[in-house]
Formats: C-alpha cells, sequence, structure tokens
C-alpha cells in the first residue's frame, strides 16, 4: 500500500504524545446517580422520553441479567466489576437536543476537531461547495459519552431515503423499524454485557438502507466517553433492505483516566435480500498506561444476520486500544448463498489483554465465510484469538476458510488461538491456517541498515503484516489505522 | 575516507577480529579475501553496527567521525551500506514502499527535504533503467520468493537509489551461477565512482575477475595478513590459503 512512507511520518509526528486522545473536554454534565436498579432503568428510558415497549424490554432484559453471571471462559483477567459503582447515564447538560450543529455546544465541537473529526467544516463546507451531484465521502453521528450530538449530512442522505441518525432519535420517529429489529440478532437475553447494554443503553447510531439503494457515501459515528466513572453502552443497528448496499465505520477514543472504565455496546447489522453491509472499526480506546493501569474495558456485543439470499456482512475491525477487549463480532449466515468475512487487526502492548475472534454460523445452503485474523502482542500482553466456525444440517455446499496469524515482539507476550469447528453437514468443506512468527532480528537490522529507525522498521514490518486486513479498510481510514498500528507498538522493541 | 584501526571484536564473547588495520580512500575499491571463519562477515557486521558484534579496542573514522559510536541507522544516513550475504525478506512490505521509507529516512537526517510520490517514481525509474532491471520487482514484497540473482540485484538497486559513500559487499557471489554473477558485477561497477569506496567480501576470486579491485587483503584468523594489488587476487586462487597458516580441508 503506497500510503505507508506517510504513514510512518504521521506516526511520527503523533508519537510523542503517546495516548493523544486523552484529553477530557469540560462540559457541564447531567449525570444519573452511580448505581444500578430498576430506577435508573426508568431514569434511562423517561430520559430519553421513550415509549412503553421499549422500557418495558430494557425492564425485562435488567431482570434477566440480575440472574446471569459474568461470562468466565475469555483469557482474561480483571478484578471484580462493582456495576453499583458507576454512572449509567450522562449526557452534556443542554435543555433540549440540538436542532442543528449551531446549537451544540462549542466546546464539544472543539473536542471533535481534537479528534480530527471534520463534523463540521471540512465535511459540511465539501457538501456546500462541491459541484451539483458529487457527494461528500463521510457522513458522521458523534456519540459523546451518552448521547448522539451531531448527525452530518441528513438531509442529503434523506432524499434517498436512508435513515441514519441517532437510536434515540429513530426511537421517536421509526419506532416500528426499531421495535422490528431491536433485539431480532442479539436478543435481550444474549449474554451478561449484551443483556445489561439492553437494560441501559443510552444512545448509539441507526442505519436504514430502503430498497435497492447504495448508500452513496461512508456512514461513520465516533464514540468518545469523556465522564469519569461513567460506562458507555451504545447500541447500534444497521438494516440493509433488499438489493441495498451500505458501508458504515465507527471510531472509538477516550481520555486516559486512572481507574477502569466499562464500555459494553452491542452491534446488530440485518441484511436482507441481496443486501451487502460492510462494517469496519478502529476502535483506540485508552489502553491504560505502561504499567496497566486505567483504560477501557471493552465488552462487546457484535453480530450480523444474513437473513435473505446472497446477502453478505463484511466485519473489519482494527482494535489498538482497551486494557480488555472481549468481542468476537459473528455473522449468521441464513440466506442461501449468503457471505460472511471477518478480517481482524488487534494489537496488544504493555498490559493489554484481547479475547477476540468471531463466529460464523452457516444455516443456508452455499453459504461461505472467510476469517482473516492478525494479531499482534508486544511487551506483557496476550492475546487469544477464539472463531467458531459451526456448519448445521442444512448447510449444504457450505464453505469456510480460517487465516490466523501471530506476530509476537519481544519475549514476555503470548499469542494464543483457539478455533473451535463444528460440522453437522458432510458436504462442507472448512479450513484452518494458523501460523506465529516473531519479529526477526535480521528484518529489524535489514531495515535499520537502510537507515529506517527501530520503531519505524517494527511498524513498517507489522504494516506488512496486516496489510492483507488494512487494504479491506475504507480508503479514508486505511491511513488512521496504519498510523495507529504504529503508534500503539510505540516503545515495544529495544 | 574510511580509516580502521586495530579493530577487535568479539561475538559471544569470543574474539573474532583481532587487530584490523586498513584505510580506505574515496574511489577505491578494495576486496577482503580469506577463508570460512577468518572474520570477513563479522567485519562488515561490526562497520554497519550490528548488535551482538562488540568492538573491544580500535577505532574506525569515517570521514573524520567516529563510526563506531553511531546506531546503525545513522550510520547508514552517514553514507555506509552493506549488500547482504543473505538479504532478508520482509512480507508484504513492498520493495517501493520500503526504499521509499529509507530514502526518506537518509534525506530526513541529511536535512533533506523528503521526496514526495513523483519525485520518487521519477528516481526508482532512472536507477531500474539504468541497471537494467525490469520494475516488476518493484512491485513486490521486499525479498519475498526472490531467486538468489533477484536478491544480490535487489541489493544492487537498493545501493543505487540511496547512493552511500561507502558499500560493503558481503560475499555478493555466493549462491550465483555465473550469468546471475555477470549481471549483479555489472550493477555494482556502473556504480563505482571517485566518490564512492567499496569494500569487496568473498571467499573466491571468480568475482575479482568481474569486480576488479584496487587492492586485496586477505583476512585470516581476524587480522590482515597481507596486502597486495589485484594480481594477489590470482595468486590465491593458485595456492588456497595455505600460505596463510589455514587448511582449507579442515
Amino acid at each position: 500500500m503506497a500510503a505507508q512512507p506517510e504513514t510512518i511520518d504521521q506516526v511520527r509526528a503523533v508519537t510523542e504524545q503517546k495516548y493523544k486522545y486523552g484529553f477530557t473536554t469540560d462540559i457541564e454534565a447531567e449525570v444519573a446517580p452511580k448505581g444500578l436498579n430498576e430506577d435508573i432503568v426508568r431514569f434511562i428510558s423517561a430520559k430519553k422520553g421513550e415509549p412503553e415497549w421499549l422500557l418495558e424490554w430494557r425492564l425485562k432484559a435488567f431482570r434477566v441479567w440480575q440472574t446471569m453471571e459474568e461470562p468466565q471462559w475469555a483469557a482474561v483477567s480483571f478484578p471484580p466489576i462493582d456495576y453499583q459503582d458507576a454512572h449509567y447515564y450522562a449526557a452534556p447538560k443542554k435543555k433540549e437536543g440540538p436542532k442543528s450543529l449551531d446549537e451544540v455546544d462549542p466546546e464539544l465541537l472543539k473536542t471533535y476537531e481534537k479528534l480530527g473529526i471534520p463534523l463540521r467544516e471540512q465535511e459540511i463546507l465539501a457538501g456546500v461547495e462541491g459541484t451539483e451531484g458529487k457527494t461528500p465521502a463521510i457522513a458522521v453521528d458523534a456519540v459523546f459519552d451518552s448521547v448522539s450530538v451531531a448527525t452530518t449530512f441528513k438531509a442529503k442522505l434523506e432524499e434517498m431515503g436512508i435513515i441514519f441518525c441517532s437510536i434515540s432519535e429513530a426511537v421517536q420517529k421509526n419506532p416500528e423499524l426499531v421495535r422490528k429489529y431491536l433485539g431480532s440478532v442479539v436478543p435481550y437475553t444474549d449474554n451478561f454485557y449484551a443483556t445489561l447494554n439492553c437494560a441501559v443503553f443510552t444512545d448509539g447510531s441507526f442505519v436504514y438502507i430502503p430498497k435497492g439503494v447504495r448508500c452513496p457515501m461512508e456512514l461513520s459515528t465516533y464514540f468518545r466517553i469523556n465522564q469519569a466513572n461513567t460506562g458507555q453502552f451504545e447500541r447500534t443497528l444497521i438494516i440493509a433492505d433488499e438489493g441495498a448496499c451500505v458501508s458504515y465505520l465507527e471510531g472509538c477514543t477516550a481520555p486516559k483516566r486512572d481507574e477502569n472504565q466499562l464500555h459494553a455496546a452491542v452491534v446488530e447489522l440485518v441484511a436482507m435480500d441481496d443486501a451487502t453491509i460492510k462494517y469496519s472499526t478502529v476502535q483506540n480506546w485508552y489502553p491504560g498506561n505502561e504499567d496497566g493501569v486505567g483504560g477501557i474495558y471493552n465488552f462487546v456485543t457484535k453480530r450480523g444476520a444474513c437473513r435473505g439470499r446472497n446477502s453478505k456482512i463484511s466485519w473489519t475491525q482494527v482494535e489498538t486500544g482497551s486494557a480488555i477487549t472481549w468481542k468476537y463480532p459473528s455473522c449468521i449466515l441464513q440466506g442461501d448463498n449468503s457471505v460472511g468475512e471477518f478480517y481482524s487487526v488487534a494489537i496488544t502492548n504493555n498490559f493489554q489483554q484481547a479475547d477476540t475472534g468471531t463466529k460464523m454460523i452457516h444455516i443456508g445452503k452455499n453459504t461461505r465465510s472467510t476469517i482473516v485474523s492478525k494479531g499482534i502482542s508486544a511487551g506483557r500482553a496476550q492475546q487469544t484469538y477464539r472463531g467458531l466456525v459451526k456448519i448445521l444440517p442444512k448447510a449444504e455446499g457450505a464453505r469456510n476458510h480460517t487465516q490466523c496469524d501471530s506476530l509476537l515482539i519481544g519475549d514476555q507476550c503470548g499469542a494464543h488461538t483457539v478455533p473451535y469447528i463444528e460440522s453437522r453437514n458432510r458436504s462442507a468443506r472448512i479450513e484452518h491456517e494458523a501460523t506465529t512468527a516473531k519479529i526477526s532480528e535480521d528484518q529489524l537490522f535489514y531495515c535499520r541498515q537502510r537507515g529506517i529507525s527501530e520503531e519505524d522498521a517494527v511498524s513498517l514490518i507489522v504494516n506488512g503484516f496486516c496489510k492483507e486486513v488494512l487494504k479491506e479498510l475504507p480508503m479514508e481510514f486505511a491511513v488512521e489505522a496504519q498510523k495507529l498500528v504504529g503508534i500503539s507498538l510505540e516503545g515495544s522493541v529495544g | 575516507m574510511i580509516e580502521i584501526k586495530n579493530l577487535h571484536a568479539t561475538v559471544d564473547g569470543k574474539e573474532i577480529l583481532k587487530g584490523v588495520d586498513l584505510t580506505i580512500r574515496p574511489g577505491e575499491v578494495h576486496a577482503i579475501m580469506g577463508p570460512n571463519g577468518a572474520g570477513k562477515s563479522t567485519l562488515s557486521y561490526v562497520l554497519a553496527g550490528r548488535d551482538g558484534y562488540e568492538v573491544t579496542e580500535g577505532s574506525v573514522s569515517f570521514y573524520g567521525k567516529d563510526l563506531l559510536a553511531m546506531e546503525p541507522e545513522e550510520r547508514a544516513a552517514e553514507g555506509v551500506f552493506l549488500a547482504f550475504q543473505y538479504p532478508v525478506e520482509i512480507p508484504g512490505v513492498g520493495n517501493t514502499t520500503f526504499l521509499k521509507t529509507a530514502i526518506n529516512a537518509i534525506r530526513k537526517h541529511r536535512g533533506e527535504k523528503e521526496l514526495d510520490a513523483m519525485q520518487f517514481l521519477k528516481l526508482i525509474r532512472e536507477k531500474t533503467k539504468a541497471l537494467g532491471m525490469s520494475d516488476e520487482m518493484l512491485k513486490r514484497a521486499v525479498n519475498v520468493g526472490f531467486s538468489g540473482g533477484e536478491k544480490k540485484r535487489n541489493e544492487t538497486l537498493q545501493m543505487a537509489v540511496l547512493e552511500p559513500r561507502f558499500a560493503v559487499l558481503d560475499e555478493t557471489d555466493s549462491g550465483l551461477d555465473i550469468d546471475a554473477l555477470k549481471i549483479v558485477a555489472e550493477g555494482v561497477n556502473a556504480l563505482r565512482s571517485p566518490e564512492r569506496s567499496m569494500l569487496v567480501i568473498t571467499h573466491y576470486q571468480r568475482l575479482l575477475d568481474y569486480i576488479v579491485p584496487d587492492h586485496v587483503h586477505v583476512l585470516a584468523a581476524g587480522r590482515i595478513v597481507k596486502s597486495g594489488g589485484k594480481e594477489l587476487a590470482l595468486e590465491l586462487e593458485k595456492n588456497g590459503y595455505r600460505d596463510f597458516g589455514v587448511n582449507e580441508a579442515a
């Protein structure tokens, strides 16, 4: 990829700052009292002016959650979380929700500028000044702590019948769609963290692409946790109706804090006949410091249902942040000939832990899935790829190819690969390839002899290692991801 | 000018170089010949600054600067280039990307403006053309799946692009058949210039038929035991290294 040398320059430019997203924004926030009980669930629902059915759904989830236990099977360890010691709702203080960007608190806009989100100027100017018929590349929905603050290009998208807004807004304006699909992929009983999310989710993005429409731009959500002691529980729901096509990107950052913060999101994707959803994540939550203090616990449930024939869901993730990552973006391949893809780069450094992978559930005939996972471990980090490929009896001719590569930097980190393969159909074909390698002394010396510094050499080699996955990212974000790869591994050699 | 004085170096605590003295002036091509285990490769790694090669005594002055005090990448930026005996594969990293990263790192060190994509492309086209190479090799990952000859040609290309003041060619002939050797040697000869000096390290004389040196030195048991003109290489070819207390058959 030709962008790499530029990438290395950018890495150089930002590395002095280490985790550069570690600032907080001083905005008066409206915060729910600490703790979690039915009243808090009601409080959140009331704050959002939700209909009765949604409150009932939240309460049902909350009651189930109280009977559940945290999953213990992942290869991660952390002290018990006191779920009563967190705020479950924090909103930038404002009497009414912002109606336009002009009403958004200027402090917030500054924050997004720092994050490099062209929420206002570049994108909107591009939209205004751009020649007719030329559409801007990205529409952004920004979620700050618990509340979605602004969605750009909504009007432009609306012309095509595309709905792209915060999920709170969708609950108000398109309740029938939300009610039909919410919880239809990840039910409220699914797992400890997802169920907790059902009870207390505060905001997130909603996307609906109508029949036959190809979304003309990247849709993007930027999540940021700002408030101390808050969890972020966002909920994203994306529906691509028959023949629709959409590419969606989420990015995440959080300020540096010494305490751990919980992020338990749920993402549901639904693809109908001939629909395609491409979901890309660049996750850069604060990973904690060099000694493993602080950082985000990223316990996320992401699942896509290929409901229709010939539908396709593709997950691409670049995971560089978080103290702990627990995440398995999955595809339920229900429609005949449907396709599921999972491309992942996970980088763990210092004391980070990641247990991540995917699940591909083949139900329909001739369903195909591809898994490419690239794990990079440095420092004292531990990383596990955990993946399930399941072929059900009716999945005639199902095919899976899994490729799982681990790269180790230094001698104190670990990489583990745990594939689960279950096939109940004789015609299925499943392939699993796995490799583990180290960045060799030879490679580093070779690069340095050509004038490339050790850190740039690591970045170059790792970018090469991840290339297959990074090329799956939308162009606009590939460069950012390459940059992150370099930053995340800073200080991992020498 | 490169002045190596009384250079001693150890690897894993074992002394390999035991007092090497050598002066190379701009434009000169010196050849170092010697039996296996004489310390030829150690000398090249010590000059390039590889970890694990510890200098215990002596000095290397590179155009007035203390070469041994520099990191490998600084030495590269100062103009030291090592053509590897076994060029290293870097999967997924395109040859062009690698070269561009390297040249811009070096230019930056020298306080020169970095090349943008267009300038770089122009440069690399010139260099491949001058070396009679196709640019197909540029599209592939660094040395991955390259034949022995291609790897060595790639080293030559890197040298052409990075334009070092001093190039060390470590056993450039190893693993090459005679045709490949000729091509690589032609490339190297094209890069000879009054400003550039070279140190050609080889076991066999045949490379020196194609890259003709100004001076030939015999390295045995960690010291330069004999120096002479190019005719010394022929003498060695005839008599082997026996005269220097080394039995090749051993």
